[in-house]
């Protein structure tokens, strides 16, 4: 079970997928393999059916934010200072744009091995955060992609179902993004029972009218 | 009000088709409902009696669990993992310590892995008699089963008490071990315990197993097929009573499972009736594995000495730690960015993974069967909702 020759079986078949290894340097040694979106779907699949890997068993699907970031460095450079060649330390920036990370955690039920990790990343955090959903191969991801839709406010193109799942309908942000803040007051939570109310009233109202006009007919 | 919070926008009634002639009928069934376990709502369309369509709603216990542990120390989070899932708080514990273990590369002493089995195994044995109990009373046997298991489960909470100093919000384990050894004279009070277990059982199956109401309820209701169970990423007991041989002691090999002689149980049907008795036969094992741990529990330390307890940073990098939680596969997902507390912290929970079939289960049977499917299912909404 190692990672870098389950890579190179996925890019024997499935043509044209762009994978990436994404090396964890902590002791779990858990290391990733990000997609592209246009092969996800298929490199899910083949993960899925392949025979000798059968990763049926998608236990945690999990997003997490990576707002942008300025990395300052100094460098030491060699420059013409008044005719003469120096070492100048130099002060280098730059900014890694925001990503929101979809992080899928999978197991073999059937083969009794796991995990790999499989990871994609939307184009940054504002305007494109669209991504593929991997639903129409796993089922348990139906639900906690609903809670990324939800928390970090991911898209996920071609889920069967994409609404909030732990925050009322109405409500308008992603929790838990790194820059959310808290209002300090929820003044109004509305919850659907507020339109049960509402429409129970005007069926009652409605059946009073249609109760007085019969009685006025007669 | 938008259309998402309007109840036919999320059910669609115009697209079921009715069968009888009686109009179909909307319901919403909870939040404030004694069988949801909790605050949960469901809203069902039905056809006179019958379940055309299910679809849950979560949130109510919502109060964002992982943004907190995130602003959170590691060790911080400890106590609170125990709100999860109330009812098995050491479980919880558990699968946290070992996520962290994993991100840090920490060894756990001996005893600490033995103390750890027993607690456990404890936790499971309190959870399903409280579950069945549970059950029980949902299926209308009104107070005798949810007494007689929750006689047992004080015995338990007793034990726990003597141990950690809380019944339930144990708080018990430590990165690299457990908090505190077990005091003289617990061992022995928890052989007590663990003896009388089983004619607990011999009672329960004699009140209940051959009860012609209960088989008449539960058998060939709510069923659950195997290939089903594993493209939903069921697990635990709900996904063995369907016939799926997968349990994370023996698959994962992790702490010191490999040592015990224990099997796993499997249902056939995947039906109420299953997932009912697949928990008498785990009890039934766990008494099996907590006999063994405690009659080859070593002395020595309960906590490596060279973990850090104040300013416990890990290095960069991430990791996924699970267990086998008495109500399935409990995981919990670490990144670290070198900082004191976690960067990223995910809770995998099981009950909510577990509850996403519902609708699979209900559709087409009866309203009041609902209430003994979601039973069935063992959830508890503290860590559905998280």
């Amino acid at each position: 079970m190692n990672l870098e020759n389950i890579k190179s079986e996925i890019e024997a078949n499935v043509p044209g997928c762009q994978l990436e290894f994404v090396l964890n340097p902590s002791p779990s040694a858990q290391h990733s393999l990000r997609l592209d979106h246009a092969h996800a779907i298929a490199v899910a699949t083949y993960l899925r059916d392949a025979a000798d890997l059968r990763f049926d068993f998608c236990s945690n699907v999990t997003g997490i934010d990576w707002p942008a970031k300025e990395l300052t460095e100094k460098v030491k450079v060699k420059k013409l200072v008044d005719g003469e060649e120096k070492e100048v330390e130099e002060v280098r920036k730059t900014t890694i744009p925001g990503t929101l990370e979809v992080v899928y955690h999978l197991f073999s039920v059937e083969k009794k091995h796991g995990p790999i990790t499989l990871r994609m990343s939307t184009k940054d955090r504002e305007s494109d955060v669209h991504m593929p959903s991997l639903t129409p191969v796993w089922r348990s991801a139906e639900f906690q992609e609903r809670e990324i839709f939800d928390l970090f406010g991911v898209v996920f193109d071609g889920h069967p179902d994409l609404r909030r799942l732990l925050m009322w309908p109405d409500f308008i942000d992603h929790p838990m993004r790194r820059d959310y803040v808290a209002p300090d007051d929820f003044e109004y939570e509305p919850t659907a029972h507020d339109d049960v109310l509402q429409r129970a009233n005007q069926h009652q109202s409605e059946a009073i009218a249609k109760l007085t006009s019969e009685a006025e007919g007669k | 009000m938008s259309d998402a919070t309007n109840l036919t926008a999320q059910i669609d009634i115009n697209t079921i088709p009715a069968l009888g002639k009686e109009q179909l009928l909307e319901l919403a069934m909870g939040p404030q409902h004694p069988s949801t376990h909790g605050v949960f709502r469901m809203n069902v369309v039905l056809d006179g009696e019958r379940v055309m369509k299910l679809k849950p709603v979560f949130g109510y216990l919502h109060r964002n669990h992982e943004k907190i542990a995130e602003s959170e120390t590691y060790l911080g989070s400890m106590p609170y993992t125990d709100r999860l899932d109330y009812i098995c708080s050491i479980t919880n514990n558990w699968a946290y310590a070992i996520a962290v273990e994993k991100l840090a590369g920490i060894e756990v002493p001996e005893r600490a892995e033995y103390l750890r089995v027993i607690t456990g195994e404890l936790t499971r044995l309190q959870n399903h008699a409280c579950l069945l109990g549970f059950l029980m009373q949902d299926m209308g046997a009104s107070g005798t089963p949810l007494m007689y298991a929750f006689r047992e489960r004080e015995k338990i909470m007793d034990l726990f008490e003597g141990l950690t100093g809380a019944r339930m919000m144990c708080n018990y384990l430590r990165f690299g071990g457990c908090r505190v050894d077990a005091p003289a004279g617990w061992m022995d009070a928890a052989r007590k315990v663990v003896a009388e277990f089983p004619r607990f059982l011999d009672e329960y199956e004699n009140l209940l197993v051959g009860n012609e109401i209960l088989m008449d309820r539960t058998q060939e209701v709510g069923i659950l097929s195997k290939e089903l169970a594993i493209n939903a990423g069921i697990s635990g007991p709900m996904a063995r009573a369907s016939g799926v041989d997968y349990d994370i002691r023996k698959v994962d090999h992790y702490s010191i499972y490999d040592r015990f002689n224990f099997r796993v149980p499997l249902g056939e049907r995947g039906d109420v009736y299953d997932r009912y008795m697949i928990r008498f036969l785990e009890m039934r094992e766990s008494i099996k594995i907590l006999e063994q741990a405690m009659r080859d529990i070593p002395d020595g330390p309960i906590v490596d000495p060279k973990t850090k307890i104040r300013g416990f940073r890990p290095k960069p990098g991430e990791a996924y730690g699970r267990i086998e939680s008495p109500k399935g596969e409990l995981g919990f997902y670490l990144v670290s960015d070198g900082a004191l507390n976690p960067y990223r912290y995910r809770v995998r929970p099981p009950s909510l993974i577990n509850l996403t079939v519902l609708e699979d289960l209900c559709i087409g049977q009866n309203v009041a069967d609902v209430v003994v499917i979601l039973g069935s299912i063992d959830i508890v909404l503290g860590e559905v909702d998280r």
